[in-house]
C-alpha cells in the first residue's frame, strides 16, 4: 500500500475535527457499511463552501439513526421515524441552514413513511441520506420495507414473502427534485451526489444500499461478498428506467446506480417565503 | 416583532378558539404545525390566516405526529411554536410530548377535549385528557398543563403556557374543551406594556465549554442550531454532554433534573382560583367549562344555606394541593366534579388531607348546576 499523500493526511484531520471523537469507537459492526457513508457526509459538509456551524444532521432511530452522534456539528437524534418532520421544522424557520436527515430504511420508509412521501410531495427543501441495509440491524434484524423478496431475515424465516419499495422510483414518482442511488464502494459517486443535495432546492434523496453483516450472515454470504457484487453487478445509468430498478436476490440482475432525477420545481419553502412576501406586502 | 400586524389592545367578543390564536401570536409564537381535528379547528384555520401576516410559519402536516414533531424542531430553530388538536390527536403526540421533556426543546401543546373514549363524540364536551397529559409518554418527566375555563383565558393562557415552556424548557399543555374553545365571549387583550414575555437563556461561554445538559442548572442555557455551538441532542438517556449513557450514576442526574424542575418551582407554576371558600363546610373542585356550572350550582347551594365553595385548578399540572390543604385545615371536606369517569379526582385523594368526595360525569355534556346541586345536598349533610 502507498504511503499518504501530505494532502490525503490534511483531508482525513479535516474529517477526524467533524468527528466527535471523544465517542468512538462507534457502535457500528466490523463489516458495516455506514461509517463509509458517514465519512462521505462529512466529507462533502467540508467541501461544501457552505460554513459548517450552518449544517445540521437529523437522525432517526436505528444503526444509521446513530450517525447525528458522531459529527460534530448541531446534530438531533430524534424519535423512531421522525427525523424528517424535524428537519421540515427546522428547516422551514432557519433557511439558512443546510439540513441534511441521515437514517435508515426502516426508519424512514416504514414507520416513518407517511412523513417520507409527503416531504417529498411539499417538496421540503431538506436532503435525505436513506441508509438501505434491508433490514433493522439494531434489533437483531428483522425484516422492513425495503427487504427483497425472498430474502431470509429474523422475522422471515422462511423468506420474505410481502414485497418490497424500490425507493429511487417511488421518490422519482412522487416528485422529489433530486434523486440518487449508490454505495459505500462508489464513496467518491457518493460524496458528489451529497454535495449536489445540498445545492438543490427542494427534496433530495440519495438511497445508498449498505451492505450489512447481520442481513449478510442470515443470507448466506459475508459484506465482502456484498462489496464484490457492488464491482460486479453494478451499472451506472444517470438514465435508467427506474420502475425496473428494483433490488432482488437474483444474483444476474445489475444493480443500478446514478443521479436519476434532477428537478428544479421550488421548494416548499422557497414557495412560503413568495407567500409571505405577498401577504405581508 | 411586527406588532403591528398583532390583535390591538381593546375589548373583543371572540371564540375561545380564535382568542388562543390571537394570544399565541401576542405570546411570540412563529410556528403552528397540526392537523384538522374536532373540534379545534378554527385554531389552525385562523393560524393559516394569521401566521403569514406577522411573518410566521404555518404548515398543516399530514398527521398530528409530524405536526408536534416539526414544532420541536422549530424550537431547535429557536422559534417559538406550537400545534393545537383534540383526543385522538393528543394521544398520537404522546411519545413526542416526551421527546420534548428529553431533548428540553419547549413546545406548547392545546387540546381542545371533547368526549373520548376513541373518536369519541368529535362535536362534544369532554375532560378525559387529564391523566394522558401528565402520564402519556412513557418514563419520567415532567409537564406543565392550563386549564382555560373562558375566552378570556384562551387568550391569556397562551401568554403563559410560551413562558413556562421557555423558561423551564419543557411542554406546556393548555387543557381546554370543546365547551370554552367553541363559545364566544367578551375578551380583554390588555395593553402590551402589562404583558412580560419569557425569551431563552442563552448560553453565555464559548462552545468549548458548552455543556447543553449542564446539571449545575435546573434549566441550563440553550443553545439553537447554527449559532456555533455543535449540539447534540439525542432522546437517548445523555450525560451533560448530550452523549448516550447508560450509567446509572449519570442517568440519575438527568432524571432528577427533569422532574426537579418543574417540581422544585411547583408552586411558582401552580395556579388555583378560590370562590366563597372562606366559611365553606365543603369545597367543590372543578375546572375549565365544569367549573362555571359549578359556581352557579354553589350559588343556589348558598342560597339554600349550605356553606360551600369552589376550588378552581387553574394548572392540572403541577396539582395546587397545598392551595387545598391550606382550604380544608379546618376540616372542610372536597366533592371533586369533572366530565370523566374519574381522573384529578385521584391526585386529589393522593394529597389533599381530607374527605374526598366525588361525581363522575360521563363525557358528551356539562353536569347542569341542578346535578351539582343535589349531589352537593348529598354528601354534606353526611
Amino acid at each position: 500500500m502507498s504511503e499518504s499523500t501530505p494532502s490525503q493526511i490534511t483531508r482525513i484531520q479535516e474529517v477526524k475535527k467533524l468527528l466527535r471523537e471523544e465517542r468512538l469507537p462507534h457502535i457500528w459492526c466490523p463489516g458495516c457499511g455506514i461509517g463509509i457513508v458517514l465519512k462521505c457526509y462529512v466529507e462533502a459538509v467540508l467541501k461544501s463552501g457552505i460554513p459548517v456551524d450552518k449544517h445540521v444532521i437529523v437522525s432517526g432511530i436505528g444503526c444509521s439513526g446513530r450517525a447525528a452522534g458522531y459529527v460534530r456539528i448541531d446534530g438531533y437524534h430524534v424519535t423512531h421515524g421522525r427525523p424528517i418532520p424535524f428537519a421540515v421544522g427546522l428547516k422551514t424557520v432557519r433557511p439558512e441552514l443546510e439540513v441534511t436527515v441521515f437514517s435508515g430504511d426502516g426508519d424512514l420508509t416504514a414507520i416513518g413513511g407517511n412523513h417520507f412521501i409527503h416531504a417529498i410531495r411539499r417538496n421540503d427543501d431538506i436532503n435525505v441520506i436513506l441508509v438501505n441495509n434491508f433490514n433493522y440491524g439494531m434489533t437483531g434484524g428483522q425484516y422492513s420495507s425495503t427487504t427483497p423478496l425472498g430474502a431470509r431475515t429474523l422475522t422471515s424465516p422462511y423468506g420474505f414473502i410481502e414485497g418490497s419499495f424500490n425507493i429511487p422510483y417511488m421518490a422519482a414518482v412522487l416528485g422529489a427534485n433530486f434523486v440518487a442511488r449508490w454505495t459505500p464502494l462508489h464513496d467518491r459517486e457518493l460524496t458528489k451526489a451529497i454535495l449536489e443535495m445540498f445545492k438543490v432546492d427542494g427534496f433530495a434523496i440519495v438511497e445508498v444500499i449498505t451492505p450489512c453483516i447481520l442481513y449478510a450472515e442470515m443470507n448466506g454470504f459475508t459484506t465482502l461478498d456484498w462489496m464484490k457484487d457492488f464491482r460486479d453487478r453494478c451499472i451506472i445509468d444517470h438514465d435508467a428506467d427506474l420502475s425496473k430498478a428494483n433490488l432482488t436476490m437474483d444474483p444476474n440482475k445489475p444493480i443500478i446506480l446514478g443521479n436519476f432525477v434532477r428537478r428544479d420545481k421550488p421548494s416548499y419553502q422557497t414557495r412560503y417565503r413568495e407567500l409571505l412576501r405577498k401577504v405581508k406586502g | 416583532m411586527s406588532e403591528g400586524k398583532l390583535i390591538k389592545p381593546g375589548v373583543y367578543f371572540m371564540r375561545g378558539n380564535d382568542a388562543c390564536v390571537e394570544g399565541a401570536l401576542v405570546a411570540g409564537c412563529r410556528f403552528f404545525a397540526g392537523y384538522p381535528i374536532t373540534p379545534s379547528n378554527e385554531i389552525s384555520a385562523r393560524m393559516s390566516r394569521r401566521m403569514p401576516e406577522v411573518g410566521g410559519y404555518f404548515i398543516q402536516f399530514e398527521d398530528e405526529i409530524g405536526s408536534i414533531v416539526a414544532v420541536l424542531g422549530a424550537a431547535a430553530g429557536g422559534v417559538k411554536a406550537m400545534t393545537a388538536t383534540s383526543g385522538p390527536g393528543f394521544s398520537l403526540m404522546m411519545e413526542t410530548i416526551g421527546l420534548s421533556a428529553m431533548l428540553e426543546l419547549p413546545a406548547v401543546i392545546v387540546d381542545i377535549q371533547r368526549a373520548g373514549p376513541s373518536t369519541g363524540i368529535p362535536t362534544l364536551v369532554g375532560q378525559g385528557d387529564i391523566m394522558q397529559a401528565k402520564w402519556g409518554s412513557h418514563g419520567d418527566y415532567e409537564v406543565v398543563a392550563y386549564l382555560p375555563n373562558s375566552p378570556q383565558e384562551m387568550f391569556d393562557m397562551m401568554i403563559d403556557a410560551f413562558n413556562t415552556a421557555w423558561k423551564y424548557r419543557v411542554p406546556v399543555m393548555v387543557l381546554s374543551d370543546q365547551m370554552v374553545g367553541q363559545m364566544i365571549e367578551k375578551v380583554v387583550v390588555r395593553p402590551y406594556e402589562e404583558i412580560k414575555l419569557f425569551e431563552r437563556v442563552k448560553p453565555t461561554v464559548p462552545p468549548e465549554e458548552y455543556l447543553p445538559f449542564d446539571s449545575k442548572y435546573l434549566v441550563p442555557p440553550m443553545a439553537i442550531a447554527g449559532e456555533g455551538y455543535r449540539v447534540h441532542m439525542t432522546g437517548l438517556t445523555h450525560d451533560e454532554r448530550g452523549y448516550p449513557t447508560t450509567r446509572h450514576d449519570v442517568s440519575t442526574k438527568l432524571i432528577e433534573r427533569l422532574v426537579k424542575k418543574i417540581r422544585e418551582n411547583e408552586k411558582e407554576i401552580g395556579r388555583w382560583e378560590e370562590h366563597l371558600c372562606e366559611d365553606a363546610k365543603l369545597i367543590v373542585l372543578a375546572y375549565g367549562i365544569t367549573s362555571r356550572s359549578a359556581k352557579r350550582a354553589i350559588k343556589d347551594a348558598r342560597s339554600e344555606g349550605l356553606k360551600v365553595g369552589l376550588f378552581r385548578p387553574i394548572t392540572a399540572w403541577p396539582f395546587p394541593h397545598w392551595g387545598l390543604n391550606k382550604l380544608v385545615e379546618s376540616g372542610a371536606e372536597v366533592l371533586v366534579i369533572e366530565i370523566n369517569m374519574g381522573q384529578m379526582v385521584h391526585v386529589v385523594r393522593e394529597t389533599v388531607n381530607t374527605k374526598v368526595h366525588f361525581m363522575p360525569w360521563a363525557p358528551g355534556a356539562v353536569p347542569p348546576p341542578e346535578t351539582i346541586v343535589k349531589k352537593i345536598k348529598e354528601v354534606y349533610s353526611k
